[in-house]
């Protein structure tokens, strides 16, 4: 915990050029400083850094959570028991995959789309660009139930507007596991689609008009302008989308723990972490597996947007 | 947009940018700068049509939760759920707030939501002072941690939580569980950790594009980090720190999974949490479940109508956030 006070180190080599103005500092103020980097760092690695190395620590154990001395090594058991033994794995893995292709290839490019067509001065924007954006204030899980009163058999609008509504062929769009996976899809893109508009509404402003201008003096169209010219000059923009896109589809958890805790085809690795620590059985050992599993492919993104926000930093 | 390139100030990320309501991101005004589109009319047909299919399309979940809720269950029974026979009231709303218990789980919520947000900006805008105001050694490599830290999926770290605060003994007097789950503090302290990260980015890129002078001119008083901070940085912070603070209010209000794993008395949940027991006591009075959510979704409206600005300007401001 060493504030620098030696001028000539100070401002050179990091971010904060107003650093470099910052000329003495006495006593107090190294002790305020410490205090004020020291508690939320402290907070931020006892609640968040150390759980996880807990995690990948845990995940080499076997431990029904009750007496710390129970806690027994079990090398790489918990991995090889996962992924050979527990049949919901595999299909969790797909259905994580799935999930980030369905928000990647359907509704990131929908909130693209709107944003597009909204960024132009057309009439009603504003009613537009709120319709869309509603469902992003709104929880996961009560998107959830919202959907679960959608997709109803019995009471469901969606049946109704399908005319099997009361017929034997009324699917129960949330509890037949091989369509509640698609069903909770569409509920996702509800939301992320309004979320990725949003983000790129505020990135289009951003892009140069001149850009613009030039290409079509250039005698590109609509099209080639947008695929050429903006969408690369959003670039900024475009990581961010990506990388809440893959973290988004990791992180899925409330629809499905909502409708129906992460079962019968509703599998996601997330939840299968959750499962194996709550209720009756606690297997701490595998639960931290599956979590070590989502830890390190969650580090795929994290490294990916930290090296593109913080990259630069580093060099200069 | 400056979260993508902490150097990349000159979207939202500018102090003088963020605070300008026509700057509160989504809204299209009219917008100095570009020209007006010319060949409006004829072309904007087809996208009218799509826009409106589209938001038809995303009205129709929340209005048929709406429609279900305002409708008397026994006129459901009678005239089915596709019709649009017999009263609509409120009645539902009342009988589900009483029964459901909201008013106690909106409290919970309550109980939760304002100290962590206030926890928060507190730590969040006193570490950014530091790392974006003082060169110090590690402040990149502790933003990295923040930062990543906030990126985690939270199921990464539900075991090790749970078991230590299961762990972690207190007197009977002050939990009745005789440690720290079933309380508050537990849901409060990770829902601040896990968003101290989130905001701490946000708000240094905020500082850093603050003038060297400000504190400059304090430092020749004699001033002292504290009162930089606190009687020149914070005031100056005013409109990023109302859109992290609605943000947040919104996160934590809509926070799911904290309360699902820390909580177990379902009287203590917040009303987030809460409504997945809905069904549950409402049985399948769909009419009541429909009821019940809408009125959970009535904070958020009140912000999305209210503060709607500062929400979006904070979710552009910091959209690191899923």
């Amino acid at each position: 915990m060493s504030v620098s006070t030696n001028p000539s180190a100070r401002g050179r080599k990091a971010t904060a050029a107003p650093a470099r103005r910052v000329r003495r500092l006495s006593g107090r103020d190294k002790v305020v400083l410490g205090l004020m980097v020291g508690v939320p760092t402290l907070i931020q690695l006892v609640l968040v850094w150390i759980p996880t190395l807990m995690s990948v620590g845990l995940s080499f154990t076997r431990w029904n959570g009750l007496e710390l001395t129970d806690i027994k090594p079990a090398g790489g058991d918990n991995y090889q028991f996962v992924a050979q033994d527990y049949p919901p794995f595999w299909p969790a893995v797909q259905h994580n995959v799935l999930w980030l292709a369905f928000l990647a290839f359907v509704a990131t490019p929908l909130g693209l789309l709107l944003a597009v067509l909204l960024d132009q001065n057309i009439r009603g924007t504003r009613i537009y660009q709120s319709v869309f954006f509603a469902p992003v204030m709104l929880s996961l899980a009560l998107i959830g139930i919202i959907w679960q009163l959608f997709y109803n058999r019995d009471s469901g609008f969606l049946n109704f507007l399908l005319g099997t509504a009361g017929t034997p062929q009324a699917v129960d769009w949330f509890g037949d596991s091989s369509v509640n996976i698609w069903a909770a899809l569409f509920a996702a893109t509800w939301r992320h689609a309004g979320y990725v508009m949003i983000l790129y509404l505020a990135g289009l402003k951003g892009v140069d008009p001149t850009l613009r201008e030039a290409a079509q003096i250039d005698g590109a169209n609509a099209v080639q302008t947008f695929f050429q010219v903006i969408f690369p000059a959003m670039r900024p923009v475009n990581i961010i989308i990506i990388v809440i896109t893959v973290i988004e589809s990791l992180r899925a958890f409330d629809i499905v723990y909502v409708i129906n805790r992460g079962t019968n085809g509703l599998e996601l690795i997330s939840a299968l972490v959750i499962q194996n620590l709550v209720g009756e059985g606690q297997v701490i050992g595998i639960g931290s597996a599956l979590a070590v599993i989502l830890l390190v492919i969650s580090l795929i993104p994290i490294t990916f947007y930290l090296s593109r926000a913080f990259g630069k930093d580093k060099e200069a | 947009m400056s979260i993508a390139h902490p150097t990349d100030a000159a979207a939202a990320g500018t102090p003088a940018d963020a605070g300008q309501p026509s700057s509160g991101a989504g809204r299209t005004g009219p917008r100095p700068g570009r020209p007006a589109n010319n060949k409006q009319g004829k072309r904007h047909y087809g996208t009218h049509v799509f826009l409106i299919v589209m938001a038809a399309i995303w009205l129709v979940p929340l209005g048929w939760a709406v429609f279900t809720a305002l409708r008397p269950k026994a006129d459901t029974d009678k005239y089915g759920y596709f019709s649009t026979g017999g009263a609509f009231n409120f009645d539902n709303f009342t009988q589900a707030w009483t029964q459901g218990g909201f008013s106690q789980l909106f409290w919970n919520s309550v109980l939760i939501t304002v100290p962590s947000v206030f926890l928060i900006l507190f730590f969040a805008s006193m570490m950014a002072f530091a790392v974006s105001r003082v060169s110090w050694k590690f402040n990149i490599t502790l933003l990295i941690m923040f930062t990543a830290g906030n990126l985690l999926p939270p199921q990464v770290l539900a075991a090790p939580l749970f078991e230590m605060f299961k762990h972690f003994e207190l007197p009977y007097a002050i939990s009745d569980s005789g440690n720290l789950l079933n309380t508050y503090i537990s849901v409060i302290a990770v829902d601040t950790a896990f968003q101290i990260g989130f905001v701490t980015f946000v708000l240094s890129n905020y500082m850093k594009a603050l003038s060297p002078e400000l504190t400059e001119a304090a430092l020749v008083d004699g001033a002292g980090v504290w009162r930089q901070y606190w009687d020149i940085i914070l005031p100056l912070c005013r409109p990023a720190l109302a859109a992290m603070g609605t943000l947040e209010v919104i996160f934590i209000y809509n926070d799911y999974f904290w309360p699902l794993l820390f909580i177990q008395s379902g009287d203590r949940l917040p009303v987030t949490t809460a409504i997945n027991n809905l069904q549950g006591q409402f049985l399948s009075n769909y009419n009541l479940i429909a009821a019940g959510a809408m009125i959970t979704a009535i904070p958020a409206l009140v912000v999305y109508l209210l503060l709607q600005r500062h929400f979006v300007a904070g979710l552009t401001l910091g959209s690191s956030k899923g």
